[in-house]
């Protein structure tokens, strides 16, 4: 029965439509129409559609474990750190191919440090890759690469069906297998045969499926970079991961190789998956520094980490990662650390040395190791293949040595292999269950249904590190506290009187000036804001007086209530963390002579000259208003949140109908 | 033993149904420990998926729907026992321009049929040989 493409593409977008019916749909339809039908939908119809065909429910990622000298100390460390992260998968690569399973042994270790059921590859050639998870070490393979052109696939080396016999050979090997494929390669590769970039894909796809494999790899892979230059590159990208999931495939959703240098495009790129949810949202996020990313850099790399998390605390998004704060990371490095090198001595590979072990823990990349070396590495590789030792052997070296925990985790994780259960479709292993398509299908049908963050897990991805309170910057203020007692002296004397003589100009301090906050936001202590406001004032030819206020903590009342109560009528309003406002009685509350809103670029020199442009005013001039430079900073976002909570502290000390009062303020000796 | 299809109420195995999950060498779910890792009671073959596990795998994907999923998991049951050399030795043959003729393919289905048993996996290996001859894929590449 011949169906519109349109009303398809509508279905695709109709939350009332389940996702099992166009599943249905999509196997009747060639790549030409699959294709046809994506192309009506926009940018934000694929993403929502997306995030209503991907097959399973929870969200994850995948991260790239590898180094530039192939190191497994620093490997097994790394791939520690990405379990932490909450990785489900980490896949490693070597610089030097001869390198495969001592890189595996280190991810394999390092792995089965803090949890286990942490997915794990090792990219290499592919009777390689199947000898390595043949000896256990490794749970799934992504290498097997198809393409949309017949050409392609033969220059290739391969075709359909040696890559279905491949298929057949990883899962009767108990190893979890998807297929790679993306657009740009049949291009990359010189025989696109004119086609465009999506429908090459779509071919891929349905071939995918027709070979039984359970997932792939597409929508920015090695192709990526060069359809991202092309007019809606990125919207191609996120429509071929589209097709994956309506054919049913599981999706590792790309956003892998770094398609861009430019931040604001790869910020761009991502978040429509974030929010989405994929199966894999990234197919490898390079939890190492890109310098070590041996795939070459991830569009996300460790650099960018702290930001995604972030991201997904900023959209509520489960983008699959949790914050750790510095103990925890220090932790697992060090147990993976110990718990590798217990393995190497034990099994007679190597002996790392304690300093050896110590450049690693604390190194951000192989930069900053002085390790194994990638010919030590190829030491340990040959002599693990060569003795033929197996995942078996590591968990006997792991309990003879103490690492019980660790030697359980790895036996947990082969055991997974005789049911085969993660072979199905979507398949990860979250607190030691397999969560797959299967028993953890994406049912999404409206708001209300489908993944939904539960508050556990809102928690955890809230939890970022440097988070800010009111006790902190309680603390923080309480540092300067001595120092400061040690500088200037605020004693009360009494209620304020009005002042009678026109050199009076009154400095209105807020409830917490000097009290409970004791610097600006920019940093200046408070005794130096207040001498320079002074020595402002006296060069004008004018006499300060301080008045505390009590009634109100804002700026604009402060300074009011300060002109009111000078002689010359002119008065400053300041607040603790700097900001101030120069005024005049007989002027509406928010109508100032001169406002200074940016304390956190306000500078002394600045405060010198507020005083002496109050006397001015109060001489009858008219002086050239100060203007504060910035050069576009977001101090908002800078500084709002301690801003926030400094003012809440000044605001909570005020007191209904309280009286201001005259401060004698004392400037000690010793004081700069 | 049930003789009825297995179906996506039945997964996971290890979860929902481990008494029908076995290693090759016949132990439990429950025999794979460390101890029993540490006590050499544990060879890689009983941390190895089965045959049987793999068609058990097979009904559970078709009743899920995934009926070439299902296929490749039959494939897949038919090549446990094969040894790893021969899987590579078939693989290089399918590869494009390695065989050089339809009838040499052909005759690799025959041997794996009858060595293995591999009724599925032969069928398989014919189709390739029918498509190669049509396509000219057995043209020396090297």
């Amino acid at each position: 029965m011949a169906m519109p493409p349109l009303d398809v593409a509508r279905m695709l977008v109709d939350m009332n439509v389940p996702r099992q019916g166009l599943v249905r749909l999509a196997r009747g339809m060639t790549p030409a129409r699959l294709a046809e039908i994506v192309g009506h939908l926009s940018s934000l119809e694929i993403a929502f559609a997306y995030s209503k065909m991907r097959a399973r429910r929870t969200p994850g990622n995948q991260a790239h474990v590898t180094n530039a000298k192939d190191d497994p100390l620093q490997m097994a460390a790394d791939a520690a750190t990405a379990v932490a992260f909450g990785f489900d998968e980490i896949e490693t690569t070597m610089r030097v191919a001869r390198n495969s399973w001592s890189n595996a042994l280190a991810c394999a270790v390092g792995a089965a440090v803090g949890r286990w059921g942490t997915l794990f590859q090792c990219s290499s050639e592919e009777a390689e890759e199947l000898k390595i998870g043949m000896a256990g070490f490794t749970s799934y393979a992504e290498t097997v690469s198809v393409y949309g052109t017949e050409k392609s696939f033969i220059d290739g080396d391969d075709t359909p069906w040696s890559k279905a016999f491949l298929a057949a050979a990883y899962a009767s090997r108990g190893i979890k297998m998807r297929c790679t494929s993306g657009a740009g390669s049949e291009l990359l590769m010189g025989y696109h045969e004119k086609k465009s970039l999506l429908y090459l894909e779509a071919r891929c796809l349905c071939l995918q499926r027709a070979m039984g494999v359970q997932g792939t790899q597409n929508g920015g892979i090695d192709g990526a970079p060069v359809t991202c230059t092309v007019p809606g590159g990125m919207r191609e990208l996120m429509a071929e991961n589209l097709l994956a999931v309506w054919l049913d495939l599981e999706c590792a959703s790309g956003n892998d190789a770094r398609p861009t240098e430019s931040e604001i495009r790869v910020g761009a790129k991502i978040l429509p998956y974030l929010i989405a949810g994929s199966d894999l949202i990234c197919s490898g996020f390079g939890s190492i520094l890109k310098y070590d990313n041996s795939f070459n850099a991830s569009l996300l790399n460790g650099e960018e980490l702290e930001d995604y998390l972030v991201l997904q605390r900023d959209f509520e998004a489960d983008g699959g990662l949790t914050s750790r704060d510095e103990n925890t990371l220090l932790d697992v490095r060090s147990r993976a650390i110990e718990a590798f090198s217990a393995v190497v001595e034990e099994l007679d590979l190597a002996y790392p040395t304690a300093a050896m072990k110590q450049s690693v823990l604390t190194a951000s990349g192989s930069d900053d190791t002085r390790s194994f070396t990638p010919r030590d590495a190829t030491l340990i590789s040959e002599a693990i293949e060569q003795r033929g030792i197996t995942i078996l052997s590591v968990i006997k070296a792991l309990a003879a040595r103490g690492f019980e925990t660790e030697a359980n985790n790895l036996v947990q994780l082969v055991r997974l292999r005789i049911s085969g259960d993660y072979l199905q479709t979507s398949a990860v292993v979250r607190e030691g269950r397999v969560l797959s398509a299967i028993n953890d299908p994406n049912d999404y049908l409206g708001p209300g249904s489908g993944y939904r963050l539960s508050a556990e897990r809102r928690g955890e991805i809230a939890t970022i590190r440097d988070v800010l309170t009111r006790d902190q910057v309680l603390r923080e203020e309480d540092i300067h506290k001595a120092p400061e007692a040690k500088r200037i002296r605020y004693r009360t004397v009494g209620p304020a009187a009005a002042g009678n003589v026109v050199q009076d100009i009154v400095i209105g301090i807020s409830p917490a000036f000097g009290s409970t906050l004791f610097r600006t936001v920019a940093g200046h202590p408070l005794s130096d804001v207040v001498r320079n406001l002074i020595s402002g004032i006296a060069e004008g030819g004018c006499h300060a007086r301080i008045v505390r206020m009590q009634h109100t903590a804002d700026t604009s009342f402060i300074g009011l209530s300060a002109a009111l109560l000078a002689g010359s009528g002119i008065g400053i309003g300041i607040q603790a963390k700097g900001t101030a406002v120069i005024h005049q009685k007989d002027r509406m509350p928010h109508n100032n002579l001169e406002l200074f809103s940016n304390s956190p670029i306000t500078r002394l020199e600045h405060y010198r000259r507020m005083g002496a442009n109050a006397a001015a005013y109060a001489n009858g001039l008219l002086p050239e208003p100060i203007i504060v430079p910035t050069r576009g900073e977001a101090l908002g976002s800078r500084y709002h949140a301690r801003v926030s909570l400094i003012y809440a502290i000044e605001t909570a000390l005020t007191i209904e109908g309280g009286v201001p009062q005259e401060i004698e303020v004392t400037l000690l000796e010793g004081h700069q | 033993m049930t003789t009825a299809k297995l179906t996506t109420a039945d997964y996971p195995l290890a979860e929902r149904r481990p008494e029908l999950v076995t290693s090759k060498r016949g132990k439990a779910l429950d025999d794979i420990t460390l101890d029993a890792v540490m006590a050499d009671d544990i060879s890689m073959d009983d941390v190895s998926i089965t045959t049987h596990a793999l068609h058990q795998q097979a009904e559970i994907a078709a009743d899920a729907g995934r009926a070439t999923l299902a296929q490749n998991f039959r494939r897949a049951a038919e090549l446990v026992d094969v040894p790893q050399e021969t899987i590579m030795q078939i693989y290089e043959r399918l590869r494009p321009g390695r065989a050089q003729s339809k009838a040499e393919l052909v005759q690799l289905a025959d041997d794996i049929e009858q060595r293995y048993g591999a009724h599925v996996i032969a069928a398989f290996i014919r189709e390739a040989a029918g498509v190669y001859d049509r396509r000219g894929l057995f043209s020396k590449r090297f």
